[in-house]
């Protein structure tokens, strides 16, 4: 079970780089989407599959029975999912700001903050 | 100090048995006080005339918590808290030894002296967009940051920090500022979810987040697994620190909000990252950091020299200014490399001089900007005709930065020299000094081109700019006031140094030697 969830957060991070690799503002958002969610997966993985038993601690003991999953990477995981989306979602609208903005959704072409033809340094002193 | 629940308590034993001591809950004020007041800020946010004032009190208060902070840690050693009942390592711990406390303490002071500039710039629209919540957000993800004693609350903070920079860096929406968000904002998720990764790798091969707890933990984990986590830790974090190989982002940034937030930015959030290194690669995990020690030396050397050499090129002040924040952070990655006392001493002392000095950098780029109405240092000239008050700053600046004697980066190179010479690290040696070269030439190419020279460059640069203003009334005040509260920090650390070099010295003997920080988290946890 490790071994598959392994191969498939290995794909999740293969489509993400492809997809951050790309210039474009709308693919790249969706790299970061496939790349969260890799991650929480990663994170479900690492935190060994290790049973189906709810983690509720039985009346008067003080630990939880043998082979029950493991509710840390849960919490983990669904911190990860809300910082996830909140990002996600500026960086969406921010994407239709600078689309309406600069004309463009291409990074390669966004030159406002570092102009295309840069200026010699000051040559003088 | 609190203790395990007793036998006849109806508490599992996982659970503190009385409260946290009031004394304890320090730890936790600074974070506390910035978050509430960032909630209050928003309620209030049709009060637009109190918003100032209230951010300003609230800032001031946690200023005062930090500072209580630091006297008692370098009275007693590091003070830990721990959330929720649970006995660390379950409950989410809080531990600050000197280096957080005198980083929390620098932050709160800095962010105060921008909330005095701050109205400089402020429209209605901005008020009530909330300019003052999100600095005050920005506040407590920063402090959450050098205050916690856990790994994914670590990263927890770094996102709250993240969040509140995209809101302010947008603010005004200018296409300018639109551009520069796009860069910012992708390559600091990607560093994010990579230092996410990290800690999940670290969760899985120790099975704890507590930073105390993973010291031990660490020492029995399979080295090369732990290596590739450090390995990852280095890349999230490098690029949140804006070092070598990793800060495409920071110039094409740092100069687009308004300069107040460029202030903020510049001084504490590549701060955070270096921080995060050193926490990680001295307490949580340091038979990573042995092997991954000469990554770490050549990012800083690296860092070191390409930074000064961006400054010299850059046609846009604030751009510029920005190139001295990297150069400030490879000086404190050097430390880090060196990782000896005197190293590590002469990195936290410099932090502290690095955050105010870029503060005050930007300040004073923000003031020239105004009276020039331009960003471009070929046409800027004759500021100093205009303005000698700003102009005298900022030539006290351009030694601060140089590390000319009196002020502190001078005595934090010296320590960083020491440790560098007593490891017989050479290269490291060698790029401290060629960067200290590198950057007084940058800087005073800068007074000389914006301040010196009377008119813009070219033919007849010594006819006077024809742009020019003085400052009006409310900027000499407003503006030459804040640039002030910086300028007395740094000349009163400058020339009494011995409280915060011994403040370094604590510090570093802390990183070296973690017994007195693990202690204090586990105190409460009953010996068997």
């Amino acid at each position: 079970m490790e071994t598959a969830l392994s191969v498939l957060v290995a794909l999740f991070f293969a489509a993400a780089v492809y997809l951050l690799l790309s210039r474009s503002v709308i693919r790249m958002l969706l790299g970061m989407v496939v790349l969260g969610n890799g991650v929480n997966l990663l994170i479900f993985t690492l935190g060994r599959i290790s049973g189906s038993t709810p983690p509720i601690v039985p009346w008067n003991a003080s630990a939880p029975l043998e082979g029950a999953a493991n509710p840390l990477p849960q919490a983990l995981i669904l911190t990860a999912i809300v910082i996830g989306f909140a990002l996600f979602a500026f960086m969406l609208v921010l994407a239709y700001r600078a689309y309406k903005a600069l004309g463009t959704d291409d990074t390669g072409a966004m030159r406002v903050a570092e102009p295309e033809q840069s200026p010699r340094p000051p040559l003088s002193y | 100090m609190a203790t395990a629940a007793p036998a006849d308590m109806d508490l599992p034993p996982h659970f503190i048995g009385a409260m946290t001591d009031a004394a304890d809950w320090l730890v936790v004020v600074p974070v506390a006080l910035a978050l509430a007041g960032a909630g209050l800020l928003v309620m209030l946010r049709g009060r637009v005339g109190l918003q100032a004032w209230l951010a300003a009190l609230v800032t001031f208060a946690i200023a005062v918590s930090n500072g209580f902070l630091l006297a008692r840690v370098l009275a007693e050693g590091p003070v830990a808290m721990t959330m929720g009942r649970w006995l660390p390592p379950f409950g989410i711990t809080f531990a600050v030894d000197a280096l957080g406390a005198v980083f929390a303490l620098t932050t709160s002071l800095v962010m105060l002296a921008v909330m005095i500039y701050a109205p400089l710039e402020l429209d209605f629209r901005k008020r009530t967009f909330g300019f003052y919540p999100l600095m005050l957000l920005l506040l407590c993800g920063v402090s959450g940051a050098f205050l916690t004693g856990d790994l994914f609350n670590l990263y927890v903070w770094f996102e709250v920090m993240l969040i509140a920079s995209f809101g302010l860096l947008v603010m005004g929406g200018a296409p300018i500022q639109l551009d520069a968000a796009i860069k910012y904002g992708f390559l600091n998720i990607l560093a994010t979810t990579i230092f996410l990764i990290a800690t999940a790798y670290t969760y899985g091969l120790t099975g704890t987040l507590n930073m105390a707890d993973l010291l031990t933990a660490t020492a029995e984990a399979p080295l090369p697994a732990l290596v590739t986590a450090g390995a990852l830790f280095i890349v999230a974090f490098g690029v949140k620190a804006a070092a070598f190989p990793g800060n495409a982002w920071l110039p094409a940034s740092y100069h687009a909000p308004m300069v107040a937030v460029s202030a903020v930015f510049g001084a504490l959030l590549t701060k955070v990252g270096v921080y995060a290194l050193i926490r990680l690669f001295m307490h949580v995990m340091p038979s990573a950091g042995d092997v991954l020690n000469p990554a770490i030396a050549a990012v800083a050397v690296l860092t070191l020299i390409t930074a000064p050499l961006g400054a010299i090129a850059a046609t846009n002040l604030r751009r510029a200014v920005g190139f001295f924040v990297i150069g400030g952070v490879g000086m404190i990655l050097a430390g880090l490399a060196l990782g000896n006392q005197q190293g590590l001493a002469g990195a936290a002392v410099y932090a502290v001089h690095s955050m105010l000095a870029m503060a005050a950098l930007y300040l004073a780029a923000g003031l020239v900007e105004r009276m020039t109405g331009t960003t471009d240092t070929r046409r800027m000239g004759g500021v100093y005709a205009q303005s000698p008050l700003l102009s005298a700053a900022f030539i006290l600046l351009v030694f601060a930065v140089s590390g000319l004697p009196p002020f502190l980066s001078l005595w934090s190179k010296i320590l960083l020299l020491q440790g560098g010479v007593s490891a017989g690290d050479w290269i490291v040696v060698a790029a401290i000094l060629l960067n200290a070269i590198l950057t007084i030439i940058a800087a005073s190419r800068l007074w000389a081109h914006v301040f010196w020279r009377s008119g813009h460059e070219g033919e007849g640069s010594e006819r006077p700019n024809p742009d020019i203003r003085p400052l009006d009334r409310n900027e000499s005040r407003v503006g030459l006031g804040a640039l002030a509260v910086l300028m007395v920090l740094i000349m009163a650390l400058g020339l009494f140094p011995d409280a915060l070099i011994a403040a370094g010295q604590t510090a570093a003997a802390d990183l070296l030697d973690p017994q007195r920080y693990v202690g204090a988290v586990f105190a409460e946890v009953p010996q068997p």
